[in-house]
């Protein structure tokens, strides 16, 4: 527990600091045995680790979902929130605190259905902070309905006789707003590959808009099962200021040198992921670390009571009469 | 003219009421002029909107002000941004009632206007505005303009107006103005802050310095050709005008300030210390933000406009979360949006202000008129048990003052406090005592020390429900806030018990606000006949109607309550030593007369409805939603109803 990780002793010797996966740990979590969740949270853990981010300084926030229990099996300070609304939240605590590193966690209906208008947004005020849309193409928690990725003709409990519409791209969608700065794509059963995408977002100054697909044992298994048991239905995109794993290739005869700075070509690339005939392409499309950051523009001084003091008395001096 | 107040009821035809007429007292200058000497006067200015009337009626204010009268101005403001020339519905400017006492509202009918055009004189004729022996100052243009249209319009409108005992004067201000300017449209609202001047006695110094600091930043040639068109105003009026206007001012050495009531908010929520406000455009309520978005960085604040009014809400939320209480400034129907919000903060104890200007409603309802409908929706609104605080300042000094006490009491008790301002105090311009800010009122900054070992994040005490917050940044208080039912850890809840315990001690929190409140203060004796409760804007306006009750010897006293969730102690044995007790409040209820409705059916007015359920006395109402302020004589009127006085109000 959170609580009793962190000792008198610790506190003392700040600058020494060094932390553990176990700092990371928060009580274990309740997803069903298979759940991509799973992994993502060990690599979130890991990345924590790596980049020895301060438990304490660390918020993840989230929305509504399986997804949306994310932050309570972690160590640091989070924010579940309601459905839909992670980012707006996460923005909120970044604006205010530039100094904490932020991650929001969405499923696909929270991001991509009732807070598509937030997403939008978000990627558009390019805040810096790492978003990680959990895409299983259903939702899960509420028992199988279909979302905005649940591809056409998949039978679920509102639409029984298969789903009606087309798929909604999220890789394309984000990539089609302004100001997008970075858009990767990885797979929770790639545990190599979704945790240097998981680094190559953090790292990134701004939105940090990471897919990752992922199995949901109960209700979307089979949607996988062929891109877990053939690598020849992924293709990798890899390059220097992408993600590259060593190693990875010798699974994946896939691979594509893709120099994530090409926009158009990250959306061609992208809208390809669309088709079912095409492998799933991972890694990462889109980066551009020169794109205006909100939280870095909107940064104002700091000022002491004293100073504010001074400064209304000026203000109200204006409205004298 | 010579009557100083004229009032009538919504429906009722015009009578004489209000003051004796003895305040009035008429004399005769050595020049032939009459002065009339009053306590207190209406005069508005109205014209097309781009022409000016609003900077003309904001000066005439601010002058006025510092000459040491009582002011209370409100701006008439059109639907749409720019509506066609000459249209009713365009009719723009300010109305400003000038008193020798502090004015506390708007007060009953316009005693003088100066219009620019007939049509929109005509849309403040036709709004019943105008008192029925009102003087009217009226370009005269149109009535010999080269289209003939205009002139039907002119001939039909001067018929419409004959049905009134108006004293209508032609100004011939177009050809006054031409002698300055190029284009008259651009100075005849000048040329009538110097009609006006003349009229009230305003002192041309003050004037001159008004007109220098609204045009400073333009070049000095157009503060001089104002200069030029306000003192050719003057001697107009000196050289055609048979009568003067005098409201003694009563000058006090007392610091002031003037200002509307958005802007109180802004100011007053940057003395509390708040750092972070986040919204969506939404009228009345912008006005907030227009003003934080200038000087807010200077302060070290951050004016967020958000895409949505629900993200509006969120941003604040995570704001509050990570560190120093933020806000959210929206109206109707962005509080219908927030809810949800509203209540993850209520659940997660995250310390939020909110500011609700109210409009008309439902639905977008009138967005740039008063009304006070969003009070139960304020106390109740959230699905779920969702206890928090509502409070509602009565006057524009107390939209400054409330902002540093909801910070403080959302801080203390880790919840939601709601603001319930309106549109009569947004938009409505008043002196009041200059605050002097002290750094204590802006709080403590965020705890950033350890948490000790063993602490949790919400160790809610038995007794008042109140626990530490843990703020990130903390160490050893890392814990992930939900929405989720939760126990002391913050970990989600599975046993029932922890529900109710929780609840109890979200609800608890109330109470213990409660215990520190104080009865509201009794406006008039402890006891008597009648006693009219109020909330919000309508204070200043039911104290002027009591006074003018009291003073025909009616048993009547007021309470006004800023405390509507929790409500203040005392009220049932308040209540209990009037023999009726009722509400005037801008809501809707049912006349209990009206067909089909019964004691069991009738809907009352909101407050009403809390009071009836809280102390179980049988509280009867008064309300109106007419699109505007309640008048005092309107006010004064039910009083005399209510006690059954029979014939007209003396």
């Amino acid at each position: 527990m959170s609580t009793a990780t962190c000792s008198l002793l610790r506190m003392s010797v700040e600058e020494d600091r060094s932390f553990e996966l176990d700092d990371y740990a928060g009580p274990v979590a309740r997803w069903c045995p298979g759940c991509g969740d799973h992994s993502v949270l060990a690599a979130s853990q890991r990345l924590l680790r790596e980049e020895q981010l301060a438990p304490e300084k660390t918020v993840f926030v989230s929305g509504i979902g399986c997804s949306g229990r994310f932050p309570h099996h972690l160590g640091t300070y989070g924010f579940h929130g309601i459905h839909g609304r992670a980012l707006p939240l996460a923005t909120g605590v970044k604006l205010h605190r530039p100094d904490l590193n932020v991650f929001a966690v969405m499923g696909d209906g929270d991001c991509a259905s009732i807070g598509a208008g937030h997403w939008v947004h978000a990627v558009r005020y390019n805040t810096d902070m790492v978003a990680l849309m959990l895409d299983n193409h259903i939702y899960g928690l509420t028992k199988k309905q279909t979302s905005p990725t649940t591809p056409q003709g998949y039978r679920t409990n509102t639409q029984p006789h298969g789903s009606f519409l087309p798929s909604l791209n999220p890789l394309t969608a984000t990539l089609g707003i302004t100001n997008a700065s970075f858009v990767a794509q990885t797979a929770e059963w790639i545990p190599q590959h979704l945790q240097a995408t998981l680094r190559a977002a953090y790292r990134h100054r701004g939105f940090a808009f990471v897919r990752v697909l992922q199995r949901c044992p109960h209700y979307t298994l089979s949607m996988f099962i062929d891109a877990v048991r053939d690598p020849n239905k992924i293709e990798l995109l890899v390059h220097e200021d992408g993600v590259q794993v060593d190693g990875l290739e010798k699974i994946y005869e896939h691979v594509r040198p893709h120099d994530p700075s090409d926009l158009d070509f990250a959306r061609r690339l992208a809208e390809e992921d669309s088709d079912p005939e095409h492998p799933i392409r991972l890694g990462v499309f889109f980066r551009d670390p020169s794109r205006a950051v909100y939280d870095v523009i909107r940064r104002v001084p700091s000022r002491s009571a004293g100073e504010k003091v001074e400064l209304l008395n000026r203000e109200l001096d204006r409205h004298a009469i | 003219m010579t009557t100083p107040t004229e009032t009538r009821g919504d429906a009722a035809p015009a009578k004489a009421t209000g003051r004796p007429r003895a305040d009035a007292q008429a004399g005769r200058e050595a020049d032939g002029r009459t002065v009339h000497r009053l306590d207190q006067h209406i005069v508005e200015i109205v014209s097309d909107s781009g022409e000016g009337a609003q900077t003309c009626g904001k000066i005439f204010g601010t002058v006025s002000a510092r000459m040491g009268n009582g002011v209370w101005t409100v701006e008439i403001i059109p639907a749409e941004i720019e509506p066609p020339a000459r249209s009713p519905a365009g009719a723009s400017g300010n109305r400003i009632r000038l008193g020798s006492r502090e004015m506390t509202n708007w007060g009953d009918y316009t005693n003088l206007v100066i219009a620019f055009n007939e049509q929109v004189l005509l849309a403040r004729h036709r709004a019943g505005a105008l008192a029925p022996d009102a003087t009217i100052l009226l370009e005269d243009m149109w009535k010999e303009h080269d289209d003939p249209d205009i002139r039907d319009q002119w001939s039909a409108a001067m018929e419409e107006l004959g049905s009134a005992d108006y004293r209508i004067i032609p100004v011939p201000m177009e050809k006054e103005c031409l002698e300055v300017v190029d284009d008259a449209r651009r100075g005849k609202n000048m040329f009538a802050l110097g009609v006006l001047s003349t009229i009230y006695g305003r002192d041309r110094e003050l004037l001159e310095g008004a007109i220098a600091r609204r045009f400073a930043k333009k070049d000095d040639d157009i503060t001089r050709r104002n200069v030029e068109l306000l003192d050719r105003g003057m001697r107009w009026a000196e050289g055609h005008l048979d009568f003067q206007v005098e409201v003694p001012p009563t000058p006090d050495d007392a610091a002031k300030v003037v200002m509307n009531g958005n802007q109180a908010i802004a100011l007053g929520a940057i003395a509390a210390g708040l750092e972070l406000a986040s919204m969506y455009p939404i009228t009345p309520a912008s006005s907030v933000s227009h003003y934080l978005a200038e000087i807010f960085q200077d302060y070290g604040g951050i004016l967020h406009q958000a895409e949505d009014e629900i993200a509006a809400a969120g941003v604040a939320i995570g704001a509050s979360f990570s560190g120093k209480t933020a806000f959210t400034i929206t109206s109707g129907p962005g509080m219908a949006l927030k809810t949800e919000f509203l209540g993850l903060a209520i659940m997660t104890e995250t310390p939020l202000v909110v500011v609700d200007v109210q409009r008309g409603g439902p639905s977008t309802g009138l967005p740039t008129r008063v009304e006070q409908s969003d009070l139960l929706a304020a106390v109740f609104g959230q699905p779920g048990d969702a206890p928090h605080v509502v409070l509602a300042p009565a006057t524009i000094e107390e939209c400054f003052h409330s902002m540093v006490l909801a910070r403080r009491i959302a801080e203390t008790f880790r919840t939601v406090v709601i603001v319930l301002s309106d549109a009569n105090l947004a938009t409505g311009v008043q002196p009041f005592p200059r605050p002097e800010p002290r750094a204590e009122w802006q709080g403590s900054p965020p705890d950033q020390s350890a948490v000790p070992d063993g602490a949790r994040p919400y160790e809610w005490d038995p007794r008042t429900g109140l626990s530490r917050r843990f703020i990130p940044g903390q160490q050893g208080g890392q814990f992930t806030a939900t929405g989720l039912a939760h126990d002391e850890e913050s970990h989600v809840a599975y046993d029932p018990q922890i529900n109710q315990r929780s609840s109890r001690a979200r609800s608890r929190k109330l109470a213990v606000l409660q215990s520190t409140l104080t009865p509201p203060p009794m406006y008039g004796e402890a006891s008597g006949d009648l006693l009219v409760v109020g909330w919000g804007s309508t204070k200043g306006a039911i104290e002027e109607a009591v006074d003018r009750a009291r003073a025909e010897g009616l048993s009547v006293s007021s309470t006004h309550l800023t405390f509507l969730s929790p409500l203040p102690p005392g009220l049932t044995e308040m209540f209990g030593r009037f023999g009726r007790v009722m509400t005037v409040e801008i809501n809707y209820s049912d006349e209990p007369d009206d067909p089909f409705i019964t004691p069991e059916n009738r809907r009352r007015g909101q407050l009403a409805w809390l009071l009836r359920a809280q102390t179980l006395v049988d509280v009867d109402c008064w309300t109106r939603v007419m699109a505007e302020p309640l008048r005092p004589g309107s006010i004064h009127e039910v009083i005399r109803d209510r006690l059954a006085v029979t014939g007209g109000v003396a």
